[in-house]
């Protein structure tokens, strides 16, 4: 894989990964701390004759993202989780439309107006379900640099793939972190790029959503002969709104099959000294790297650590970690939340005696807190 | 010979949802006419439409349409409009959509300017889910929401859009459907920011409880509400109350437009001209 070196930030290399990506139109609001894709973005994008948009407030940003989308072109947008509870509506309506778009998500301390300019995890939970109503989330969070770019150019392949929001957490730490980064070049992005399908029939004969039961509607761009129907109400194969029972029951449960029974399509996990671990740290973004520092210092001191770290958190890799509880003793969850993702781990595993080394006070986890905590097991 | 309506309806839609004797066909089919009279290509046209009534617009006219979340027509129909600049982008939304819960992107969407017909349909109240105060509801009437008379002080819908810096503004009544067919003519030929506010009636869930049970009785309130602009301009401020000047009330063509102010930008990173300064602008602040 050929490769190039960048000196960047998180928030600069996933813009980054959005213009090699393909990506034509960004729409988005200031927040802290992901401003910084917007600002990169403003410039980017007008330089591949793409549009970036301020708009008033973070639930016109998405919807403006969104109507790009369905126009055609691939779109996105960024934000903090203040952000994402505005949008969670138009989020809503692009499941169930299943128009693609990717959101960032540069978490920060919440609920609420949080701790703008420091570091949580506290958004893994809301990435699940940000809008009401049923639909499988496509979340993939970034563990490094690197990632930051190519999480994010994975992510509007997905998009595209499966046809609805893909979330790309970031966390502040990532995000705002500044470094080397070895990305693959422009070149390989631009042929791993697989673009949303196209009807290519004659137009009546033409129906988005009368897909099958596990794939996903077949949205031609605006404006090229095939005048048809986007809405938010359950809706027919044409895309028109309908109450009748059957279309929407498959309607719902073809959000769902879509994406959980190609999970093998989405899911992404590194697996570091696992093979011999007698204790298994699950830690994911930013906290990983401490993780990783911490487990260095407890093989030195003979104690048999590994981590599991989970890219895309949702769906996510249940039966993995179903494997890893089955023989690995102990489990050690650590996030900056009090428990979000070790829910999933408990739930995962079949296992309520999964430990947990949590943080909510906006600072980082060092690998020393991680090393004492392991130590106490 | 009359006019043949087929070809811009999904006729397999009909009959519409819409209540015996509502405004809102009667604004369709004007709407339609003006399409046709401009010569329009159906796939040149986007129409994006919100929550309530007015909602189901969109899905029953042949074009690229959209149904969007409540209130947000105009942010949607801004990403569509800047990814194809050269198309007719038109959002309908209601009284409710686009003042209340749609407000700040209808201000937005004057305020830059940028090329989207809005057709506003108003007709005083929240229909859709049976009589709740819109800000358009006028003071004293009945609401299911203020079943003691609303006290809600009223949005003028125009002189928002003329405050907020939309280069065409107008007001008509679907009571005149020639003359709303001629409206939408010119918004569509604008280019700019269009903001029709366009009354329509609603017997049902306003004029039930509020005196006007009939379109017609509902008609002949809208009729007397309204008065045309030269008429009005001609009034003292004492007559002026209680009367909504009708016609275009406001048509800048000199206004910039926010996609071809765009299309600078653009120039700017490509390396085609210098950066963007305030002597660009006539008007600065």
């Amino acid at each position: 894989m050929a490769t190039r070196e960048v000196i960047s930030t998180g928030n600069e290399l996933s813009a980054l990964a959005a213009r090699d990506a393909g990506c034509k139109f960004f729409g988005g609001y200031p927040i802290t701390p992901s401003s910084e894709v917007m600002h990169e973005m403003s410039d980017l994008m007008p330089e591949v004759g793409g549009t970036c948009i301020q708009m008033e407030d973070e639930i016109a940003g998405v919807a403006a993202a969104i109507g790009a989308g369905m126009a055609g072109v691939r779109t996105m947008t960024a934000t903090s989780g203040p952000g994402i509870s505005l949008k969670a509506e138009n989020l809503g309506l692009a499941q169930m439309t299943e128009v693609p778009l990717v959101v960032v998500n540069v978490m920060r301390g919440g609920p609420s107006t949080g701790l703008p300019t420091r570091v949580s995890q506290g958004d893994v939970a809301q990435a699940k379900n940000p809008s009401h109503g049923d639909y499988k989330s496509i979340t993939l969070c970034a563990g490094s640099l690197a990632e930051c770019y190519t999480e994010t150019v994975r992510a509007f392949n997905l998009a595209d793939r499966f046809m609805q929001p893909v979330f790309v957490l970031l966390d502040e730490t990532i995000g705002h972190m500044h470094g080397k980064a070895m990305l693959p070049t422009e070149e390989e992005v631009t042929n791993g790029i697989v673009p949303r399908k196209f009807f290519d029939g004659a137009p009546e004969d033409y129906r988005p959503y009368a897909c099958e039961h596990d794939q996903p509607a077949v949205l031609n761009p605006m404006f090229k002969g095939y005048r048809y129907h986007f809405t938010g109400l359950h809706h027919d194969a044409k895309g028109f709104p309908t109450e009748e029972i059957e279309t929407c029951r498959k309607l719902i449960q073809r959000l769902e099959d879509k994406v959980e029974l190609h999970k093998d399509e989405i899911e992404s996990n590194e697996e570091f000294f696992v093979d011999d671990a007698e204790i298994l740290i699950i830690a994911y973004g930013s906290v990983s790297l401490a993780a990783k520092e911490a487990i260095r210092h407890l093989r030195a001191a003979g104690i048999k650590a590994g981590l599991f770290r989970p890219i895309t958190l949702w769906p996510s890799p249940q039966d993995r970690m179903r494997e890893l509880g089955a023989k690995i003793p102990k489990i050690l969850v650590v996030e900056l939340n009090i428990g979000q993702y070790r829910d999933e781990v408990q739930r995962s595993t079949g296992r309520l005696d999964i430990e947990g080394l949590f943080k909510v006070n906006g600072r980082p986890i060092s690998p020393y807190e991680i090393v004492n905590k392991v130590k106490e097991l | 010979m009359a006019f043949n309506y087929d070809k811009y309806l999904r006729l397999e839609k009909m009959p519409t949802l819409w209540c015996w004797g509502c405004g809102d066909g009667v604004i369709l089919k004007a709407f339609v006419r003006a399409i046709d009279k401009l010569g329009i290509n159906r796939d040149d046209v986007c129409v994006v439409s919100g929550i309530g009534c007015s909602g189901r617009f969109s899905s029953y006219v042949d074009f690229n349409t959209v149904h969007t979340t409540h209130g947000r027509t105009v942010a949607f129909a801004t990403g569509i409009k800047l990814v194809h600049p050269d198309k007719y982008v038109i959002c309908v939304a209601g009284d409710g959509d686009a003042l209340a819960i749609g407000g700040n992107h209808t201000i937005h969407g004057c305020r830059r300017n940028i090329d989207i017909t809005m057709i506003i349909i108003n007709n005083f109240i929240y229909g859709l889910t049976n009589s709740q105060t819109s800000p358009t509801t006028p003071k004293g009437m009945w609401t299911v929401s203020q079943k003691a008379g609303n006290i809600d002080p009223t949005f003028d819908t125009c002189n928002l859009a003329i405050a907020a810096g939309a280069s065409f503004v107008a007001r008509e009544s679907m009571l005149d459907p020639k003359k709303l067919e001629k409206v939408f003519v010119k918004a569509l030929e604008h280019r700019g920011f269009a903001c029709l506010d366009i009354l329509s009636n609603c017997h049902i869930n306003l004029g039930r409880k509020n005196k006007m049970a009939s379109a017609m009785e509902n008609l002949e309130w809208i009729d007397s509400i309204t008065t045309p602009k030269k008429k009005y301009d001609a009034m003292t401020p004492q007559e002026r109350i209680n009367l909504l000047p009708t016609g275009i009330l406001k048509e800048d063509t000199e206004a910039d437009e926010y996609c071809d102010m765009y299309a600078e930008i653009i120039k700017v990173h490509q390396g085609q001209r210098k950066t963007i300064s305030q002597d660009d602008f006539a008007k600065k602040i």
